[in-house]
C-alpha cells in the first residue's frame, strides 16, 4: 500500500476514477471521450493547485516520502557504473554510508552518500541512514582517494543527521564533522553537492561543501529539524510543522538566500512518483554544472570555493553613535 | 536585578570601537556577575550549585569562580574570562558587529537585546588582540550568557575575522569556546554555514604555518564543536566540561542506552584520545603562556 498524504487524497481519488471510466471504456466500447478530456483536465488543475502550494511542512514530508529514492536508486538511475567501496580503514564500515567510484558520460566520479534503507530490516543494518564517525571517516577517504586520481566529487545528501550515540560521541563524532568540513573544502577536485531529500545540520554539511550545492524541489536543509525545533520553542514535537514555516528551510528559500546554486525540479508529484523522471533530471543538472566547473582552473576553483562560504552570513557593524564608551 | 561587575583592568586605550559597556556606578565593587547560578538575594553571598555551601562572593571573584568548598566551576563570562586571561591595558577588542534577523525568526531581535542588556557583549563572542603573560596572539572568549554561546552569523564572521587577522599579522590565535547551543538556531541555515566559514578559516590559518589554541570549556557542544572548536593544534579543556557534537539528553533518547556517569566530559574527552589535556583554571593563563612561548 503505497503512502498517500491527505492533501493528495482529492488528486488520488480523481485519478482512480479516471482509470475506472478508461478501464470502462475499454471493456464496453462506448466513447466517453469528452467526459475524459474533461477529468484529465481536472485532475491537471488539481495537480497544479496542490503541487505548486505545498507548505514546507508538507515538503519535508515528502523528502522523508518512503517511496523516495535513495542514494543508491539515485546511483543506479544517474550513472552508468557503480563500484562500491567500503571503509574507513581506522575502525569499520559504516553502512549509512555509501561511496564508490561511478561512471558519467564515460568519465569517473566519485560519488559518495548517506543511506536509508527501504524497510526495517535494512534500516537497521543502514542504521536508519544516521552515520557514525566510521561513515565520515570513509567519506573523507573517498574524497582524499578522488583528489589523488583528478575525480570529480558528487555527494548525494538525504540525512536526519550525524548519529547521536554513545560510541559515536567516543569516537569524534564532532571533530570528524569538523574534519569532513575543512578537508573538503580544500580539495583540488570539482565538487557538486546535491540535497535530495533530508539535509539535517552538521550530518549534512560534513559532505555538502561544494563548488556547486543543488536541492531536489521538495528537499529541506537547515540548521536543526523541524521536530527539534518545534521542541525547542514550545516544548510541542506536534507543532514541527509551524517550526518548518519558521526555518526557512525549502529549496525556494535557501535559492533566495544565495547557499544554494539551483533547485532540480521533481516531477509533479514528487520524485517517489517517478524515479526514472527524476533520475534523468538530477542528470540532466549534473552534466550542466559539472561541465561549468570544469572548465575552472583547479587552484582557482578551490578560491571560489572557499569565497563563497567567506561571504556567507547576516550582520551589521555596529554604527559608532550606538556605542557607548563606559570603560 | 541589577547587574554588577567586577573593575576590568585588561583594556588597552579606551578603544575607539567598544564592544564592552561596564557599569560606571559598579566599577568600585567587587561583587560579581550575578548571571551566575546560585543567587541568593544577597548580592554579597552565592550559594554553591553543587555542594550547596554559601561562598562569600569575594571569595569566589578570587578563587576564579571555583567553589571553593568542593571545587564546582561556576560558568564565567566573557568577560570574567577576559580578565582571567589576559595582560593588564592589553586588550584591543575588534570592530564589533550586531546579529539581524535574516530569518525574520519572532522574538529574535528581542532576544538579542535581552542577551546585550544581560551579558554587556553584542553578540555571543568577546574578540581582539590581547597579549597573553607577554604573548601577542588573538583572543576570542565565547560567552554562554548570550542565547547560551550560540555560533550565528556574528560569531562566525568575528571568528573568521580573527582567523584572518592572525595571519595578517602572523599571530597565533586561543580560542575559548563554551556553548552549548552549538549553531544558533534562530538563524537557521547561515548559522550552519557558519560551521563551513569558521573550519574554512582554521584551514587557511594553519595553512600560513600558524598555531591556533582551542580551549573548551563548559559547554562545548554541537556546531561550534564541530567546527572551529575541535580543529585546534592543541585542545585544552577545564575539568568537567561537557564537550560533544549531540546533547546528551538527545543520546539518551535515542539511543535509550544507559549513559556512562562521566559521559562527555572534559575527563571522558581525555580518555578517548579527545583532547590534549585539562587544566585547572587557575593556571589556565600559565599554561596558556607557556604554550604560545612554544610557538613563537
Amino acid at each position: 500500500m503505497p503512502t498517500i498524504f491527505e492533501w493528495e487524497k482529492p488528486l488520488v481519488e480523481l485519478e482512480e476514477k479516471i482509470q475506472e471510466l478508461r478501464n470502462f471504456v475499454y471493456e464496453q466500447g462506448i466513447d466517453f471521450k469528452d467526459e475524459l478530456n474533461d477529468l484529465e483536465r481536472k485532475a491537471d488543475k488539481l495537480r497544479k493547485e496542490i503541487y505548486e502550494r505545498l507548505t514546507p511542512w508538507q515538503r519535508v514530508r515528502m523528502a522523508r516520502h518512503p517511496d523516495r529514492p535513495t542514494t543508491l536508486d539515485y546511483i543506479k538511475l544517474i550513472f552508468d557504473d557503480f563500484f562500491e567501496l567500503h571503509g574507513d580503514r581506522r575502525f569499520g564500515d559504516d553502512q549509512a554510508v555509501v561511496g564508490g567510484i561511478a561512471v558519467l558520460d564515460g568519465e569517473p566520479v566519485t560519488v559518495i552518500g548517506p543511506q536509508k534503507g527501504r524497510d526495517t530490516k535494512e534500516n537497521i543494518v543502514r542504521n536508519f541512514g544516521l552515520p557514525h564517525p566510521e561513515g565520515y571517516r570513509k567519506a573523507l577517504r573517498l574524497m582524499q582517494q578522488a583528489e589523488r586520481f583528478r575525480r570529480p566529487i558528487i555527494t548525494l545528501i538525504d540525512v536526519v543527521g550525524a548519529y547521536p550515540g554513545i560510541e559515536a560521541e567516543q569516537r569524534g563524532q564532532g571533530l570528524v564533522i569538523a574534519e569532513c568540513i575543512e578537508q573538503m573544502s580544500f580539495l583540488e577536485v570539482p565538487i557538486i553537492c546535491i540535497i535530495t531529500g533530508e539535509g539535517g545540520s552538521g550530518g549534512a554539511l560534513a559532505i555538502g561543501v561544494g563548488d556547486r550545492i543543488l536541492m531536489l524541489e521538495h528537499a529541506w536543509y537547515s540548521v536543526i529539524s523541524p521536530e527539534m525545533c518545534a521542541t525547542i520553542l514550545w516544548k510541542d514535537v506536534n507543532k514541527a510543522a509551524d517550526a518548518a514555516e519558521l526555518l526557512r528551510l525549502t529549496s525556494t528559500d535557501l535559492l533566495k538566500f544565495g547557499i544554494i546554486d539551483d533547485v532540480v525540479t521533481e516531477p509533479i508529484g514528487g520524485a517517489h512518483r517517478d524515479h526514472e523522471g527524476t533520475g534523468r533530471q538530477i542528470k540532466a543538472f549534473l552534466r550542466r554544472h559539472l561541465s561549468e566547473i570544469r572548465k575552472v582552473p583547479t587552484d582557482e576553483l578551490v578560491r571560489f570555493r572557499l569565497e563563497r562560504f567567506r561571504k556567507i552570513g547576516e550582520y551589521q557593524t555596529k554604527k559608532l553613535s550606538e556605542t557607548q564608551v563606559e570603560l | 536585578m541589577k547587574k554588577v561587575r567586577p573593575m576590568l583592568h585588561v583594556f588597552r586605550n579606551k578603544p575607539k570601537y567598544a564592544t564592552v559597556r561596564t557599569n560606571k556606578a559598579s566599577q568600585d565593587t567587587a561583587e560579581i556577575n550575578s548571571s551566575h547560578s546560585g543567587q541568593t538575594g544577597d548580592p554579597q553571598w552565592t550559594r554553591c550549585d553543587n555542594c550547596s555551601s554559601l561562598i562569600y562572593n569575594k571569595e569566589l571573584y578570587k578563587n576564579h569562580f571555583v567553589c571553593h568548598h568542593c571545587g564546582f566551576y561556576f560558568r564565567m563570562s566573557a568577560l570574567e574570562r577576559l580578565q582571567l586571561l589576559v595582560d593588564e591595558n592589553t586588550f584591543q577588542p575588534a570592530e564589533p558587529l550586531v546579529s539581524v534577523n535574516p530569518l525574520d525568526f519572532p522574538g529574535y531581535p528581542d532576544k538579542i537585546a535581552q542577551c546585550q542588556n544581560l551579558t554587556q557583549l553584542d553578540d555571543a563572542i568577546l574578540i581582539g588582540e590581547a597579549k597573553i603573560e607577554g604573548y601577542s596572539c588573538v583572543l576570542g572568549i565565547i560567552d554562554f550568557g548570550f542565547i547560551g554561546g550560540s555560533m550565528g552569523s556574528v560569531v562566525g564572521e568575528q571568528i573568521t575575522r580573527g582567523f584572518e587577522y592572525g595571519i595578517a599579522k602572523q599571530l597565533p590565535v586561543v580560542v575559548v569556546s563554551g556553548g552549548g547551543g552549538g549553531a544558533r538556531m534562530q538563524e537557521g541555515i547561515f548559522s550552519l554555514m557558519q560551521m563551513a566559514k569558521t573550519a574554512q578559516a582554521v584551514g587557511r590559518f594553519k595553512q600560513a604555518g600558524l598555531f591556533y589554541l582551542s580551549v573548551l570549556t563548559h559547554p562545548t557542544m554541537g556546531g561550534i564543536y564541530a567546527s572551529f572548536a575541535s580543529l585546534g593544534d592543541i585542545i585544552l579543556a577545564e575539568p568537567k566540561a561537557l564537550i560533544g557534537f549531540a546533547g546528551p539528553r538527545i543520546v539518551a533518547e535515542t539511543t535509550r542506552q544507559k549513559i556512562p556517569p562521566d559521559f562527555q566530559t572534559a575527563e571522558y574527552a581525555l580518555r578517548h584520545g579527545m583532547i590534549d589535556g585539562i587544566v585547572i583554571r587557575s593556571e589556565m593563563k600559565a599554561t596558556i603562556g607557556k604554550l604560545l612561548s612554544l610557538h613563537l
